[in-house]
């Protein structure tokens, strides 16, 4: 030993530790630099072709964010791998590498485990993109919400499937569900449960097919929605499995009446890329962007420029607003320090958005209550907005074409 | 639910199971011959799919004629990977060799990841979308040429054990390398042949699986799984029975998930293999050990 007793130790070690504590929060809420944003992603895996999607909203998001005069950001990249864990373990990497905010992260379930990280480190977490109610229920004091959550976005797709019924004059009398199995896909069909009865819907659901989201292979569940004989299919599903219900009903030959899809897969690029001519006719229930907006079309000016003959879709709309909240959130708190930043989302009014509803406000669970959806339909490779019929741009086609005349 | 359904269905799980039963007949090989379990099977089958991939964006050759190519490819691959990995650990006890095929299925994986990346990529042949009309059943164009490949393939590997000379000699050593190195086999030279030879199995399989399924490099480990669920239905080490196993994991996957729910359709899978184990241990086609 060195001669130094217990009791000298510990007074020297809590001497050090007072003179450390207010430098540690000095270099917390340092307000000079830039804002490190770690966007959380499902990059690789499952959802790998959604969330190269998603990032280009980031990629967008610069340029266009600097010309309005926010202020730097820095973005640190996070991949979830589509994969819970990981979410989780890439959220707490990213924290400990000096994020200020959180951004991401598409899947519920991914969001799931990195709200839970976020509210436990008290760093704001501004979600994209996820809609399982429960996120935005915890009480948790650092989650944000700009996407509507499965209750909002049924409701939504229900209103306007009676409004497109209307207008085209005809109902498909049956329909098939399925869904993906995940937390998204199981808190819609939770939700179609409670919320569908509200509606009065002209069709009855025949049948529920619940489909594993890494299936490599869903030949028996078209089989089995084709033998339900229904007229239209009623979808909540992901990207690849999109493609994979789409290639099947092409080989078994089922053109149903409509496919109408309450989730992601059928508006993405690569799901008209890989289909081509296939593509064309779901029609999709989504969140979507105003295009009357002026900054609607600054975003898709500069994403004409970036990525000619792509559309833009909610994938990069809602992660261009979460990056928005988040320069908007800083410029106005004047520190990167978290809680001041998460106070600042907090009381967050952007009326000059892009998403279509009034504008970006949270209510006191931190969601956004105000968003509305809009029906997209692929005609020719494009996605144009059918429905509601004030944001339309074109009449919705009904029947689907058949995929063998085509 | 009228009959056609179940008979498309039934057709459909027929023809993709004899898929599963060709990749399962190169676990089968080995283990038959060569006693070893292959840990890596399902990771040099992936390897099988992304070298036919690469043949099919570079040269434009569909997987059915890039075949040949690809099981020579991982022919030359086992043939080495047996004589100068392999071997050198057969007379370690078998929980280390379990270790090395493991480790191997790991360095596959990670190979798999530096060159291709992590996201699923599949191909799109001119016959994709289309489908044979034969009275009430619909079938899947590529799953009938799938299965057909699988067939021959399976065919071809039947007639080598039993009539070429090599094959016979592969067999002896199989039953009895004892025996067979006291008629002057040369054991090691088999040995590697018949690795080679399970390999040239996976690489066909793969060509095959790619017209089924899109790849990437994390697809493995499922395979290995389903191909020992099928080795051990139809009976280790047997040939026929690795080809029954495959069929049967493939109709009952399909009839199931279409009379329960598709979701049920592993379950299925693994209640047959609790069943075959209680009643059969040996399999259905496998010789009982005493």
């Amino acid at each position: 030993m060195t001669g130094m007793t217990r009791r000298q130790w510990l007074k020297a070690t809590a001497g050090g530790a007072a003179a450390t504590l207010p430098l540690l929060r000095i270099a917390r809420a340092q307000t000079s630099g830039p804002l490190r944003v770690g966007v959380i992603l499902p990059r690789s895996g499952v959802l790998a072709g959604i969330g190269q999607d998603l990032y280009r909203g980031v990629e967008l998001a610069g340029p266009i964010l600097r010309d309005l005069g926010y202020p730097e950001m820095e973005i640190m990249e996070g991949d979830t791998e589509s994969n819970v864990q990981t979410a989780r373990a890439v959220a707490e990497r990213l924290i400990e590498a000096g994020a200020h905010v959180l951004v991401g992260a598409f899947d519920s379930g991914q969001t799931t485990a990195i709200a839970q990280v976020a509210e436990q480190k008290g760093i704001p977490l501004i979600i994209n993109i996820a809609a399982a109610p429960q996120i935005t229920e915890q009480g948790y004091r650092f989650v944000f919400r700009n996407f509507p959550t499965a209750p909002t976005i049924l409701s939504n797709a229900f209103q306007q499937q009676k409004e497109i019924f209307a207008r085209v004059g005809a109902a498909p009398k049956t329909v098939v569900f399925m869904h993906v199995n995940d937390t998204f896909g199981t808190a819609m069909a939770g939700g179609i449960g409670a919320v569908m009865p509200k509606f009065d819907m002209p069709y009855r659901i025949v049948e529920t097919i619940a489909y594993d989201p890494r299936a490599r292979d869903l030949s028996i569940e078209v089989a089995k929605a084709k033998a339900a004989g229904a007229d239209a299919l009623l979808m909540v599903s992901r990207l690849n499995d999109a493609i994979l219900i789409t290639r099947e009903l092409i080989k078994q030959r089922w053109t149903p009446q409509a496919v109408l899809s309450m989730g992601p897969g059928w508006y993405e690029d690569q799901y008209i890329k890989t289909l081509g001519k296939y593509s064309d006719g779901p029609m999709s229930f989504v969140p979507w962007y105003d295009p009357k907006k002026p900054l609607s079309r600054k975003l898709e000016e500069a994403h004409a420029r970036a990525y000619p003959g792509t559309n833009l879709n909610t994938n990069q709309v809602f992660t261009f607003e979460a990056l928005l909240i988040a320069a908007d959130a800083y410029r106005r708190a004047g520190t990167t320090d978290p809680g001041a930043l998460a106070e600042a989302i907090r009381t967050t009014h952007i009326t000059d958005n892009v998403s279509i509803g009034p504008g970006i406000m949270f209510n006191e669970k931190g969601q956004n209550d105000g968003l509305v959806d809009a029906t997209i339909q692929n005609v020719g490779g494009k996605l144009v907005v059918v429905a509601p019929e004030a944001a339309a741009v074109a009449d919705p086609i009904w029947p689907m074409p058949p995929y063998d005349a085509r | 639910m009228p009959l056609d359904f179940y008979l498309n269905a039934a057709t459909g799980g027929l023809l993709t199971g004899l898929v599963y039963g060709l990749s399962a007949l190169g676990l089968s090989v080995i283990f038959g011959v060569i006693r070893i379990v292959n840990f890596a099977h399902g990771e040099i089958m992936v390897l099988g799919m992304f070298a036919t991939l690469l043949i099919f964006r570079h040269l434009g050759i569909d997987p059915l004629a890039s075949l040949p190519i690809v099981a020579a490819g991982l022919f030359g691959f086992g043939f080495l990977l047996q004589d100068m990995v392999v071997r050198r650990v057969a007379h370690l006890a078998d929980h280390m060799q379990f270790l090395l095929m493991a480790a191997i299925a790991v360095v596959l994986i990670s190979l798999c990841l530096m060159l291709f990346g992590p996201d699923a990529q599949g191909l799109q042949v001119d016959y994709a979308y289309e489908s044979f009309a034969i009275g009430p059943l619909l079938v899947d164009k590529v799953r009938v040429y799938a299965g057909l490949a699988a067939l021959t393939v399976a065919g071809l590997l039947f007639a080598f054990f039993r009539y070429a000379p090599t094959g016979k000699a592969i067999r002896a050593c199989g039953d009895n390398p004892v025996g067979a190195q006291v008629v002057g086999l040369n054991l090691r030279r088999l040995y590697a042949l018949t690795f080679g030879i399970g390999t040239a199995c996976l690489g066909a399989a793969g060509a095959i699986m790619l017209l089924l399924v899109d790849v990437h490099p994390y697809l493995g480990p499922s395979y290995t799984l389903l191909a020992f669920i099928i080795v051990i239905i139809g009976g280790m080490g047997s040939l026929p029975g690795a080809l029954l196993g495959g069929i049967l994991i493939g109709v009952s996957e399909a009839v199931a998930g279409l009379i329960l729910q598709p979701s049920l359709k592993s379950a299925f899978s693994f209640g047959l293999l609790i069943l075959v184990l209680l009643l059969r241990p040996q399999g259905l086609l496998g010789k009982a050990v005493r």
